[in-house]
């Protein structure tokens, strides 16, 4: 018992166990299964276990699938820089204007409201304001900025970049304003006296200092952006698809084989996504 | 003969056991009654798309019947899903006839016994044998009494004449056509063609549910005299890819606004005035109109495209549970359901049980295609029609004699489909 006990490798395994046995079962389980099932077949009401590359060369040899992954693509990075100029900008009000904690804790919270509620009525509530008659519509209108109605406003790519920087820019701001916060204000000090401006100061200091919280951002930013498919389909009126729709559409259809194989595709592309953006940043040593 | 001979000792329990209305209303009908102490245990579990999914019928289920009934409301392709991959989430499953035709061959529902149905004579022509007058013509597609029978209780196939087994009850139906807004068109319309008239650019939607919007497209090339289908219930790879082809076209033009697929969005379109012009089921109208926005459900030359829904058994229903689903079904044929339904547009399988439950005045205007006495109202209250308003389209026989096609599955299904996933995308 006493031997056991001072067994560290032993006790090293058993104090990890419970966290490896959670990802086991609600992580790489469920991933080995879908790996699975995007080999087999199916038809119209059946799903046959099979060992098939059909789904993947449907897939590869389709050009709507280069073109949805485009589109992913270019939702992603669009949105990932309007949300780091914005959150970049907010965090650094937030950590370096606002001089008590008490103000900072404060607006911090206040940007959080909008996430009481939930993201579809936040992205619904787009609709009305930017319709043909909405109210962004009719103020520009009766303030004779615009002679018709601007039909791009609703259903379109705008629609749907704008919905997802409104959702997502939050966390952009919570993992930059976090780094922002840990940032010694001596450094800044330091740099005044060396005789470093402003810009200069952000741009050789702030910068370097935070850009663990901007990686955090942005993996964040960049998975829930390609994950999606429902801001997709509401605020592009159902026009427009990213990789998040194609997956859902199968899954309507019956075809979870082709939905799964999909879904690898994703999942190996966001991996390798966040795998060049990791070369750029250690964000385990600079934490 | 056995059943039958049940049928009848359980009722004379009946008789002596229990006197509310709610069941001597029934009982006068000739419907089976189950002994009402086991009867308040038995939840049937009903899903289907938000048509006939009202928590209104749930209600009166259980004024009426004494059981309860859980209803759940999904989308058209998710109620599919449902029927074919998990039979033991449902009672009572209420689909379309061509989701039948997709998912019957699965066996994971049973067939009803006529004999079982106490107004199966009333039943419309339509889902017997597809002949609305003795002088109809079929429509193409899945007509619905092409899938409306099978062999035996457990049967897999279709059988082409009343058998006796039938796999689904008919409940609702309708004709569906193109809906409008004419304070913003301010012209006539009165062709199919006109979704894709370049003068409502921008303005102009169609559904994005494959099977039910390929039938719409078919009508529409149609109508524009680009070609005449054989079958377009069924068909070939080239005319999908033509039929597709056509409005990818259309689409990259800017023709939509959007494309919906859920019941309200397709409201919320028409009323906020971003389309004209789409693809639109008749209590959508109904709903628009009720907001005090003008809304026609026009009537086209080309004629309508109509589907049909039923409720279908699960294959594991059995017993009592089995005896309260006949219940059930024998209650929504009699004509309370029927009522609420024809009063928000649609047409109920017998419609002679709904005219009891329908004033004078509802039932010439939404039946006989009568101008409206007085003002009529949703089942909800709010008005709909003022008096000397005709109904769209006119009478049952005008609107359901001049169906086209019927929503329907295809052999080239699959196809279809990623067709149609390529025009979403493009």
């Amino acid at each position: 018992m006493q031997k056991l006990r001072e067994n560290n490798t032993l006790s090293g395994w058993l104090l990890v166990s419970p966290l490896v046995t959670v990802f086991l079962v609600f992580l790489v389980l469920p991933i080995v299964v879908i790996c699975i099932v995007s080999f087999w077949r199916a038809t119209e009401f059946s799903i046959i276990p099979d060992f098939s590359w059909e789904n993947y060369e449907f897939l590869f040899g389709s050009n709507v699938t280069y073109r949805v992954f485009f589109n992913t693509f270019k939702y992603a990075l669009i949105t990932w820089a309007f949300t780091l100029a914005i959150g970049f900008t907010v965090a650094y009000f937030l950590a370096f204007h606002v001089r008590t904690l008490t103000w900072q804790v404060a607006l911090f919270l206040l940007c959080t409201i909008p996430f009481w509620t939930s993201n579809i009525i936040r992205m619904i509530s787009w609709i009305p304001f930017l319709g043909r008659n909405g109210i962004a519509n009719s103020t520009l209108l009766s303030w004779g900025v615009i002679d018709e109605p601007v039909e791009w406003l609703l259903f379109s790519d705008f629609a749907v970049i704008l919905a997802f920087i409104h959702l997502y820019t939050l966390f952009m701001v919570v993992p930059i304003f976090n780094t922002m916060m840990r940032i010694d204000k001596s450094l800044i000090e330091a740099a005044r006296d060396a005789g470093a401006n402003g810009a200069q100061i952000l741009w050789n200091v702030i910068v370097p200092l935070t850009k663990p919280g901007i990686m955090i951002g942005t993996i964040f930013v960049v998975t829930l952006v390609m994950g999606d498919f429902v801001t997709v389909r509401l605020m592009s009126g159902s026009q427009s698809a990213n990789v998040g729709r194609l997956i859902s559409n199968d899954i309507a259809l019956l075809q979870y084989p082709s939905a799964s194989a999909t879904a690898v595709v994703l999942l190996c592309t966001v991996l390798i996504v966040i795998g060049i953006m990791l070369r750029f940043v250690d964000i385990r040593k600079e934490l | 003969m056995i059943d039958k001979l049940k049928n009848v000792s359980r009722r004379s329990v009946l008789k002596g056991a229990t006197a509310t209305a709610a069941v001597a209303a029934s009982n006068t009908l000739g419907a089976p009654m189950i002994w009402a102490q086991n009867i308040r245990d038995i939840t049937l579990r009903q899903f289907g798309t938000g048509v006939s999914n009202l928590n209104e019928v749930a209600e009166q289920v259980r004024a009426d019947l004494g059981f309860n009934l859980e209803m759940t409301a999904l989308d058209t392709d998710a109620v599919t899903n449902r029927v074919a991959t998990q039979p033991n989430s449902f009672d009572i499953a209420d689909i379309e006839y061509f989701i039948c035709k997709k998912v019957w061959e699965a066996g994971n529902l049973q067939a009803m016994d006529a004999s079982r149905i106490a107004q199966y004579d009333n039943i419309a022509g339509t889902f017997r044998n597809g002949l609305l007058t003795p002088t109809s013509t079929i429509a193409q597609g899945t007509a619905p009494h092409t899938v409306g029978f099978t062999s035996d209780q457990f049967g897999t196939d279709f059988v082409q004449e009343e058998s006796g087994w039938m796999t689904l009850i008919p409940t609702i139906y309708n004709a569906d056509t193109l809906g409008i807004r004419p304070d913003l068109i301010n012209r006539p319309i009165s062709n199919w063609s006109e979704l894709l008239n370049p003068e409502f650019a921008g303005k102009a939607s169609i559904l994005d549910i494959s099977s039910i919007g390929i039938m719409d497209m078919a009508m529409v090339v149609e109508s524009m005299g680009e070609y005449t289908y054989p079958d377009k219930g069924n068909m070939t790879r080239e005319e999908i890819d033509m039929t597709i082809g056509i409005f990818t076209e259309a689409k990259n033009n800017g023709q939509f606004r959007a494309f919906w697929r859920s019941f309200d969005e397709s409201v919320n379109l028409m009323a906020s005035g971003e389309v004209v012009i789409q693809s639109m089921w008749s209590p959508a109208i109904t709903a628009v109109r009720s907001q005090g926005i003008p809304c026609v459900y026009q009537p086209l030359e080309e004629g309508y495209r109509s589907w049909g829904g039923g409720l279908g058994m699960s294959a594991a229903l059995s017993g009592l549970e089995l005896d309260a689903a006949y219940e059930y079904i024998n209650w929504y044929l009699s004509g309370w359901v029927g009522g609420f339904l024809m009063r928000q547009g649609y047409y109920s399988a017998v419609p002679s049980t709904s005219r009891e439950f329908m004033s004078e005045n509802e039932w010439g205007y939404w039946y006989e295609g009568l101008p409206a006495t007085d003002v009529i109202t949703s089942p909800f209250g709010d008005p709909l029609a003022a008096a000397g308003d005709v109904r769209d389209g006119g009478s049952f026989e005008e609107r359901m004699g001049a169906v086209a096609c019927w929503n329907s599955v295809m052999d080239e299904n699959q196809y279809m489909v990623r067709k149609w996933n390529e025009f979403i995308a493009a």
